[in-house]
């Protein structure tokens, strides 16, 4: 797979609060967007990532566009399924099966107010439903202050350090004027935020906006011919461990530290290579986590690693440089946003925030209760 | 809208009844001999639909833990803040509940504790977790409620 396929195009739809429009709506305005992108048309589509508009999702979404695919996948693995998605839209055009797929998303959760700490309404019989809900723990944010709780005991993780990962990202988002949270913050400022379950305070939690976004691949020889600079897939690799926290065998090692090293591999690259990371931070310890997971720093040195403003404009180490889920936007499913993000730096696109001489971007997944990890690595080539 | 409560199963039904029965029951597998948890007819490690069923120890200790100052549902609104755990049964497995019968502010992780039933309606029972050695006279608390 290794540069046979690029990514042609890529688009956000309106973010923030966008109470006049619906999610399927949001999807489609990005798609549209992320074809002009591409300088490809609806009837260049037929292959069909997507998932959310009923259990039959890039069925109810090709109905609405009249797309009628060739290749069709509805898989929804949490935050991290538009990454994955590049593995299997990857597949499936390496293997023929289509030409050009369209990844999409969109989500209208903060004008419907159904992001609660309750979680999803779920089948009552499910394993969650039955050994977690009944004793009280607010989702998905309480699985990842366990996770947080258990990094601090073992390594001395420290809540400032967890701070450190919100102030930096908020650095970035002051520099992309459609990030939805621009006011400078501070250690403190996060430190003395309310605190939601221990450790993990309000600002170590990542924004509720709508929002959608789609991705646009293709072969390398047919993006050669588009209009935007060439960004290949490198490397890709996805997994799940589980579904619900309890079942997670160590809950300071995430499903990254597969899908790092094969998409490395896979890549032919190491951590160093990275010029910018784009990395799925629904919370401060889910950043902290798979940057070790990743293969970035050690097992436990993560702290060490975001502390003194390491990851933020100007550090050695450009991290969630579009703002980020914790103050850009985070409509549910965030791993879009990485994908577009890590594309507009390789090529270059992104103004104020851009980081220079971008050739390596590393763009990571986490969905669910640290469940599912995607991981993919773009290049400018 | 009361507090979520399991809704047993095929799968969970004797478990559940026998929390009920103040008897927490873990699975063990008759082929390849290990601990499973939750219950679930196929085992997760071989396969093997042959399993026991034992009495647990009710003794573990406490893996990691998270003070909820935001309830999950308004119907833990009263219990703010109350600690949501993961234990580590000495048996092998771990299992989500609550760590009540001290403080929030004084669970650690590491810390031992053992297991307390509390009846959560007229069918349903929950395991919960006090430290070690204060199980009977947390108990005796619940049953006065």
């Amino acid at each position: 797979m290794r540069e046979r396929i690029a990514v042609a195009g890529v688009a956000e739809s309106d973010l923030g609060k966008v109470p006049g429009k619906t999610a399927i709506q949001l999807a489609a305005e990005a798609s549209r967007a992320a074809l002009a992108d591409a300088g490809l048309q609806k009837s260049d589509v037929d292959g069909l990532f997507t998932f959310g508009f009923g259990a039959m999702g890039a069925v109810q979404f090709g109905e609405y566009l009249r797309i009628q695919p060739r290749y069709s996948d509805s898989n929804y693995m949490g935050g991290s399924t538009p990454v994955a998605f590049i593995g299997h839209a990857a597949a499936a055009i390496s293997a023929g099966l289509c030409s050009v797929a369209l990844i999409a998303y969109g989500s209208t959760q903060a004008s419907d107010g159904s992001r609660r700490l309750g979680g999803h309404a779920e089948d009552p019989r499910l394993p969650g439903s039955q050994y977690e809900r009944p004793f009280g723990i607010p989702l998905p944010l309480g699985a990842y202050a366990l996770a947080a709780t258990r990094h601090t005991a073992v390594y001395g993780t420290t809540s400032e350090q967890l701070a450190e990962i919100a102030v930096a990202t908020r650095r970035w988002a002051q520099l992309n004027p459609v990030a939805m949270m621009r006011e400078p913050i501070t250690v403190q400022d996060v430190l003395s935020s309310r605190l939601i379950a221990s450790p993990l305070r309000l600002l170590d939690c990542c924004l509720v906006t709508d929002g959608g976004g789609a991705v646009v691949l293709t072969t390398r020889e047919r993006a050669r011919d588009l209009k935007k600079p060439l960004v290949a897939v490198l490397g890709v690799a996805e997994t799940h461990t589980h579904q619900i926290i309890s079942q997670m065998a160590d809950i300071t090692v995430t499903g990254a530290a597969l899908t790092g090293p094969r998409a490395f591999a896979m890549a032919g690259l190491k951590p160093d290579d990275v010029d910018v990371a784009e990395i799925y931070d629904s919370f401060t310890i889910t950043v902290l986590l798979t940057l070790e997971d990743l293969g970035f720093c050690k097992k436990g040195e993560g702290g060490l690693f975001v502390s003194a403003q390491r990851t933020a404009p100007g550090g050695p180490f450009p991290m969630n440089t579009q703002g980020g889920g914790l103050s850009y936007c985070h409509p549910g499913v965030f791993g879009i946003f990485t994908l577009i993000e890590g594309v507009r730096q390789l090529r270059g696109e992104c103004g104020a925030r851009q980081v220079k001489e971008a050739r390596v971007a590393l763009c990571h997944g986490t969905g669910g209760a640290l469940s599912s990890s995607g991981t993919a690595l773009l290049g400018r080539i | 809208m009361p507090k979520p409560l399991p809704q047993p199963d095929a799968e969970s039904r004797e478990f559940w009844e026998d929390v009920k029965a103040r008897r927490l029951m873990l699975q063990r597998c008759r082929a390849c001999g290990r601990f499973r948890f939750y219950p679930r007819a196929v085992c997760p490690h071989c396969l093997s639909g042959d399993f026991e069923r034992v009495t647990a120890s009710g003794k573990g200790s406490l893996y990691s833990f998270t003070v909820c100052h935001r309830p999950a549902a308004e119907a833990f609104a009263a219990d703010v803040p109350y600690v949501v755990a993961l234990v580590d049964l000495d048996e092998g497995v771990r299992l989500m509940s609550n760590l009540i019968g001290c403080p929030p502010g004084q669970a650690r992780v590491g810390m031992h504790v053992e297991v307390v039933f509390e009846d959560a309606s007229p069918d349903i029972t929950l395991y919960k977790f006090t430290p070690a050695g204060s199980s009977s006279s947390v108990e005796g608390l619940l049953m006065m409620r």
